[in-house]
């Protein structure tokens, strides 16, 4: 099974194929072939994860697919223990969303269409998760990133919409920018762009030094953007403009986890680097609490659960750069499974109460069992509350992060308690307490409750299961990245937090202990730069939007004064000194004696006769001034 | 005897059509078509039958012609030039169809369009001096014409331009091959034979000639500063004569720099490699932000051509494997592409008479298909990966940062901020022109017909194959290339 593992990806591009050509006759069954499609797929990527965890071997295929003589591509994939376990997030999730789906974009005009994207993103997934090479994994990484374009601006009727697409696709591209340079540092040194090839390169020294660290850090741009790290992660939270299932995709399990992915499957140039993996882990961090902050103070239900996903991603990047690879994954792992709830559930509720603000809302629990109990299973799961997932991965990252530097260490558990604080506000806010405005709620139907029971049960599970007999670690090793130390303390502090922050958000919303609105109002400022999202937006706007579409108006101008006007003048000016020939002869005649003004007369005519204005006669004069100076030349020598 | 049937029965049907009495224009359409048809036939079978792994001219067809000069009739094709050759074919056959639409004088457009499309296939197979440079000024009149009597309302103004503009480069261009001719012992036009020489020219003379035969080469490309007069001949062009221009024609001046300069002139192309470079970078980088300035979807797409021979300007300076193939195939698909793109705009231009960016919107709900065929096509002009136009884009960048130079990374470097520009304008463009709510105005715009799809659907099923096995394409050059840069004395990896 593992050496056709590249029919995978090959699935959901052929349901997009069939969708995108035949999705007006096909109507509602495009959602069954999407669905039929990435169910095979799920079931191949199970098979294979359990090959792996019975212990199967590396498998790689390398055939050649470029050969230029002296450069030579190949262009093949490679499974191992990681890939296993990214097929099965991939594919489940991807599976669970497109179920999810018939239910909420039911009646969409577009509704074969997004199937058919739907299946493109999927794909465009996959195939980086089994890419064995830089060009490869940078070919399905773009891929991903117009898949999301194109699903996060589906109603682009909207202007948000569309604007949200493409503010995605284009912050992107900043980070592909380091990355494909990165891409090329590396072909330029190793003379290769294959992983195993690379990474011996590295181990033999042939790249190495600063030249490694800079490598590192540039395909790490690519991470910056496309698992929305600080500079770059303001992309995501616009990005819930799509569909809300396509969110749930996003920030679980497609786009995203993408970054991470890369870390990971490229550990190799950051394990040599202590430098790059330092640069890795501050930005993760720092945008671990950043992201946090932000998620503080916002009141839209997707906005609050966008801001999380940053924080998360943060965790993860924060835990690769400090070695923790496996803990890193691990969270990923995890987090596919409970933030894909989280979305779905928050889709149940907007589809179900028909507004995203949790101001609007409160009360809905009554109305919404399932909904909300599978949600409040999400909350605890990442809350890190024992033994939800969450727990388990979120505790071998701070096991990492200790281990590495304390004051990341803190400032992480300092976010685990930040985390607990706003999920829980955003639990209380919309489900229970009563209900602030009329809102009509009612529980969605099961094709979209069937997902999110699905994705409960996992979010309990997942973390448990997968430290049994250390399975995750015996799927996800690296050399380096070796097994650590359990340590108490760490546990006791991290469930600590956790437990603080639910409490926190507990005294303010069920027992009004601390009055609703205390931090707003004490805090003004502080409150509004959050829901301002620090101002970063604005200040992109002032130092790269407007400057740029500045430059290309000045350069434009540029161009048509002076480089165009330059050709014009050059041309005014021939036509000029033709007109004065004119006068110049009109004057020679008029003064001359009449035998002489009769010659110059004559004369003057075959010159007026000669500037005629038509191309082909000059085009001739041309040819045979050329023709005989070639004459004069050849009887000279 | 291929290689000159693939050039001249273009202009044997363009004779044809003058015998064809007044009023039948479909006869003329036919024949037009008949015989572009049959160029790309033969030029198909001159693909099959070509070796990759030659290095050398194949298809090699000589004879005298003006003995006292050592003149001579020399065709031949290569991997510098066999793929310039079919895209030559395919575009003008698809430009003759898209052509249909033309009413007025029917029978004189397509006799210049046939003399046109000799014109430019003779100067890629040409491999004598003066044949080159004969064909070379073919191409010229026809296009003014083309451009001044079925073009839009500053037409004469842009013919003029374009014609005075490549005119003037050409004749510096012919000084050099002139003072090349008279240089060389005995006195040969003949390309291969001024290669063979190449070690005895001097330095200096190799750097003068190279900078006269550049500022010809470079009018064409065309190179910053000299490239104003595109956008005006473009926008002023019938839309199937701005695909032959931006498809076709430009690559003339890559193309030359390739068989002339690289070949002849080695020792003034390493001289004057960075300088290449910066030029190639303003190409990328001026180009692309001009194009984020424009408001008409022809002159945008102009622009864009400028910055998308900056690539092929940037692979070809860097001289290595990567980059040179590189380059040979980005002037391939820059021909697709953006041939796709014109064609497209043409269609909309068709029926809204604008192409005003800012006064459309929605299209994408009233022209669903015409909105999918131009996102591809939009998408594979950024170099989205899947699609043929990022392989050349990724492999020149490839090529050129691998030169041990740093100079040359970092031109390398600065010139990758085009990416982002030219993804930013054209998916701003895409927002304004097809997204976004229904603009009542255009509400009646019919989709895209079948002849149209004719056109354009060859040129995206090209892009869509490519882009997953670019190998079809570009291995064609690579003996070639391996061979130029072993004279070049750059072989690397």
């Amino acid at each position: 099974m593992i050496n056709y593992a590249y029919i995978i990806p090959f699935l959901p591009l052929a349901a997009f194929a069939v969708n995108i050509f035949f999705g007006k006759r096909l109507k509602g069954v495009s959602a069954y072939i999407g669905i039929a499609a990435i169910s095979a797929s799920f079931l191949m990527s199970l098979a294979i994860f359990f090959a792996f965890l019975g212990g199967a071997q590396k498998y790689e295929v390398n055939p050649e697919w470029l050969n230029l003589g002296a450069v030579k591509f190949g262009m093949g994939f490679l499974v191992d223990g990681m890939t296993s376990v990214m097929l099965i997030v991939v594919t489940l999730v991807s599976l669970l969303v497109q179920i999810y789906s018939i239910g909420y974009m039911h009646g969409d005009p577009r509704y074969p269409r997004y199937y058919a994207y739907l299946g493109l993103f999927t794909f465009s997934m996959l195939l980086l998760v089994i890419a064995n090479n830089f060009a490869m994994m940078f070919v399905s990484w773009e891929l991903v990133g117009v898949s999301s374009y194109l699903l996060i601006g589906f109603w682009y009727e909207k202007k948000s919409a569309s604007d949200a697409g493409r503010k995605a696709f284009i912050t992107n591209k900043f980070g592909d920018f380091g990355f494909s340079i990165g891409i090329m540092m590396i072909f330029a040194l190793c003379g290769t762009l294959n992983f195993g090839e690379v990474a011996e390169a590295i181990s033999k020294g042939t790249l190495s030094g600063s030249a490694l660290t800079l490598a590192g850090i540039l395909v790490f741009c690519g991470a910056i953007g496309k698992s929305a790290q600080f500079p770059l992660h303001v992309w995501l939270p616009d990005a819930m403009e799509g569909p809300t299932p396509v969110s749930a995709l996003i920030h679980a399990a497609t786009m995203v986890a993408a970054g991470v992915y890369l870390v990971a499957r490229t550990y190799f140039l950051y394990a040599a680097s202590p430098a790059a993996s330092a640069v890795v882990a501050y930005t993760g961090i720092f945008t671990a609490f950043f992201a946090a902050t932000m998620a503080l103070a916002a009141t839209d239900i997707k906005r609050v659960l966008a801001f999380s996903t940053v924080s998360q991603l943060g965790y993860m990047i924060m835990a690769l750069g400090v070695g923790g690879f496996t803990a890193g994954m691990f969270h990923l792992t995890t987090h596919a499974f409970f933030k894909a709830l989280l979305f779905l559930g928050a889709g149940s509720v907007i589809h179900g109460a028909a507004t995203q603000d949790i101001r609007d809302m409160g009360g809905l629990g009554k109305h919404m069992k399932i909904t909300m109990v599978t949600f409040f299973i999400a909350c605890l799961a990442i809350a890190g509350i024992p033994p939800f997932s969450g727990f388990y991965s979120k505790d071998e990252v701070l096991l990492a992060a200790f281990n590495y530097s304390k004051p990341i260490y803190i400032v992480a558990t300092f976010t685990a308690f930040m985390t607990a604080f706003y999920m829980f506000r955003l639990f209380f806010r919309t489900f229970t307490g009563e209900m602030r405005t009329k809102l009509h709620p009612h529980e969605s139907p099961y094709s979209m409750t069937i997902p999110l029971m699905v994705l409960a049960v996992l979010s309990v599970v997942a973390g448990w299961l997968f430290v049994q007999g250390h399975a995750f670690e015996s799927l996800v090793h690296f050399k380096e990245g070796a097994a650590e130390e359990g340590n108490a303390l760490v546990v006791w502090i991290s469930i600590a937090a956790s437990v603080i922050g639910i409490g926190l958000a507990s005294a303010i919303y069920v027992f009004k202990v601390v009055p609703d609105g205390f931090f707003r109002n004490k805090f003004p400022r502080i409150h509004k730069v959050l829901i301002n999202k620090w101002y970063v937006d604005e200040f992109y706007d002032k130092t790269v939007i407007k400057p740029s579409l500045n430059l290309a108006r000045r350069l434009f101008s540029f161009d048509a004064k002076y480089v165009d006007g330059a050709v014009n003048l050059t041309g005014l000016v021939n036509v000029i000194i033709s007109k004065l020939h004119n006068i110049f002869d009109k004057a020679a005649v008029d003064g001359a004696v009449n035998g002489v003004a009769d010659v110059a007369q004559s004369g003057s005519g075959l010159l007026r006769k000669v500037q005629t204005g038509l191309v082909q006669n000059y085009m001739f004069l041309l040819v045979a001034g050329a023709a005989l100076a070639v004459v004069v030349f050849f009887f000279i020598k | 005897m291929l290689l000159t049937l693939v050039t001249f029965i273009p202009f044997i049907g363009g004779l044809a059509l003058l015998f064809i009495p007044k009023g039948k224009d479909n006869l003329v359409r036919g024949v037009a078509t008949a015989a572009a048809a049959v160029s790309l036939v033969l030029s198909v079978i001159v693909l099959l039958g070509y070796d990759k792994s030659i290095a050398g001219m194949q298809f090699i067809e000589q004879c005298n012609w003006i003995p006292s000069l050592n003149v001579t009739y020399f065709l031949g094709v290569d991997g510098l030039s066999i793929a310039m050759l079919v895209l030559t074919t395919l575009l003008s056959l698809i430009s003759v169809i898209y052509s249909y639409n033309i009413t007025s004088r029917v029978k004189e457009y397509f006799f210049f369009f046939l003399l046109l499309e000799t014109g430019m296939l003779g100067v890629f197979v040409a491999l004598d001096f003066f044949l080159f440079y004969v064909f070379w000024e073919i191409t010229l009149v026809p296009m003014y014409f083309l451009i001044g009597i079925w073009g839009g309302p500053r037409k004469e103004y842009a013919a003029i331009k374009f014609f005075l503009y490549t005119l003037f480069g050409s004749v510096i261009m012919l000084l050099g091959i002139i003072a090349l001719y008279f240089t060389s012992a005995p006195h040969t036009f003949n390309m291969l034979e001024l290669a063979k020489q190449a070690p005895l020219f001097t330095k200096i003379f190799q750097n003068v000639i190279y900078v006269a035969l550049f500022i010809g080469f470079a009018i064409k490309v065309p190179v910053f500063p000299f490239h104003t007069w595109l956008p005006d001949a473009h926008v002023e062009a019938p839309t199937a004569v701005s695909v032959i221009l931006a498809g076709v024609l430009l690559k003339m001046g890559t193309y030359g720099m390739l068989r002339v300069s690289f070949s002849i002139l080695p020792q003034a192309v390493a001289y004057f490699a960075i300088p290449l470079a910066v030029l190639a970078m303003i190409n990328i980088v001026y180009g692309a932000y001009c194009a984020m300035a424009q408001k008409d979807l022809k002159k945008m797409i102009a622009y864009s051509s400028i910055n998308h021979m900056g690539y092929v300007l940037l692979g070809m300076a860097a001289m290595t494997t990567a980059g040179m193939n590189g380059a040979i195939f980005q002037m391939f698909n820059h021909g697709i592409i953006t041939g796709a793109l014109f064609l497209l705009v043409g269609v909309v231009y068709d029926r809204a008479h604008t192409r005003d960016i800012e006064g459309f919107g929605g299209l994408g709900s009233i022209m669903p298909v015409y909105t999918g065929i131009m996102m591809v096509a939009v998408f594979a002009s950024l170099g989205l990966p899947g699609l043929a136009g990022f392989w050349s884009e990724f492999m020149c960048f490839l090529g050129a940062f691998q030169v041990q130079n740093t100079w040359m990374k970092l031109i390398t470097g600065f010139s990758a901020i085009g990416i982002i520009v030219t993804a930013a304008y054209f998916l701003v463009m895409i927002q304004k022109v097809f997204l976004g709510p229904v603009n009542e105005k255009w509400k009646g715009l019919p989709e895209i017909n079948t002849r149209e799809l004719i056109a354009v659907l060859p040129l995206i099923v090209i892009m869509i194959v490519l882009g997953f096995l670019p190998r079809i394409v570009m291995e064609l050059s690579s003996a070639s290339v391996a061979s130029m840069l072993n004279t070049l004395g750059t072989l690397k990896p």
